[in-house]
């Protein structure tokens, strides 16, 4: 019950952030893409406002080794740079780059945001079912 | 105002931050959307299904009371076939990579993690590339 309550409570303040920081104005987020036009740089404000409590949240977090629910931290992932992570952030960001929607704004906006909004999320939820299959193959590949 | 922008834009991302340190700090987990999404979605992670719906909840809910009040603009194209490429395109790109501009980009970079500072650096080169060959080459956006 905890566990949910704060997940919500995180949730609500990632989505209030994502407005007040206009995140979900995809003008805003082709603007820091778009560096041969009128580029915009609240994108960087925004992501180093950030980082900044999150590098302390590790810092703490690192000492804890677990949360407060008992949940140890994450470990970190081995620095391995594979097929799927090069090939999947290069489509991820032709797709923020073709709408201007990440993930995040995608399900914030689905209250306010009409039907593209709508759209762009159905769109962004099959190819999360699509992706596993794919995964699979690209594995498979030599390094 | 591009300053209040920019001003707007660091108070609403160190709410973002906040969000992030206080899912890690209290339950453990690291705040990226495409992960508690898709690990809902391709059923890859079914066991925390309640702790990732509350979070949804929360993030589609709170943004949902505050737009009356805030006005917010989307700008988002009402040209179907783009937004129908670019949600495909996040879907898969973002769970391939395990992870988006949340999990990658605030909570890796934030640990200096190889793989989220990678991720982070390829998926800006490639929406940069898109954004001047379909607006300034090809005129689409």
């Amino acid at each position: 019950m905890q566990r949910n309550l704060f997940a919500l409570l995180a949730g609500g303040l990632f989505g209030a952030g994502l407005l007040v920081s206009g995140m979900v104005d995809t003008s805003k987020v082709q603007g820091w893409l778009d560096v041969f036009g009128a580029w915009d740089p609240t994108l960087a404000f925004v992501m180093g406002g950030a980082i900044l409590p999150m590098a302390m949240a590790w810092a703490v977090a690192r000492r804890r080794g677990v949360s407060l629910l008992g949940t140890p931290i994450p470990a970190r992932a081995e620095p391995r740079l594979d097929h799927a992570l090069i090939l999947g952030s290069v489509m991820f960001g032709a797709g923020w780059g073709l709408a201007g929607l990440c993930p995040g704004p995608a399900l914030a906006v689905l209250g306010f945001g009409g039907w593209g909004g709508g759209l762009f999320l159905l769109a962004m939820g099959l190819g999360m079912v699509a992706a596993p299959a794919l995964r699979r193959r690209l594995d498979r590949l030599p390094a | 105002m591009m300053e209040t922008d920019w001003l707007l834009g660091f108070a609403g991302g160190l709410m973002i931050g906040g969000a992030a340190a206080l899912y890690l700090l209290v339950n453990g987990r690291i705040m990226g959307a495409s992960g508690i999404l898709g690990g809902l979605l391709d059923g890859s992670d079914r066991a925390h299904w309640p702790e990732r719906l509350s979070f949804l909840a929360g993030l589609i809910g709170v943004p949902l009371l505050l737009a009356p009040l805030w006005a917010p603009e989307t700008h988002l194209t009402g040209n179907p076939a783009v937004i129908v490429a670019g949600g495909l395109l996040t879907g898969i790109g973002t769970r391939l990579a395990n992870g988006c501009t949340s999990g990658h980009g605030v909570c890796g970079i934030s640990r200096l993690a190889p793989r989220g500072i990678a991720a982070t650096v390829f998926y800006i080169l490639a929406g940069g590339v898109t954004v001047v060959l379909f607006r300034h080459v090809w005129g689409l956006i």
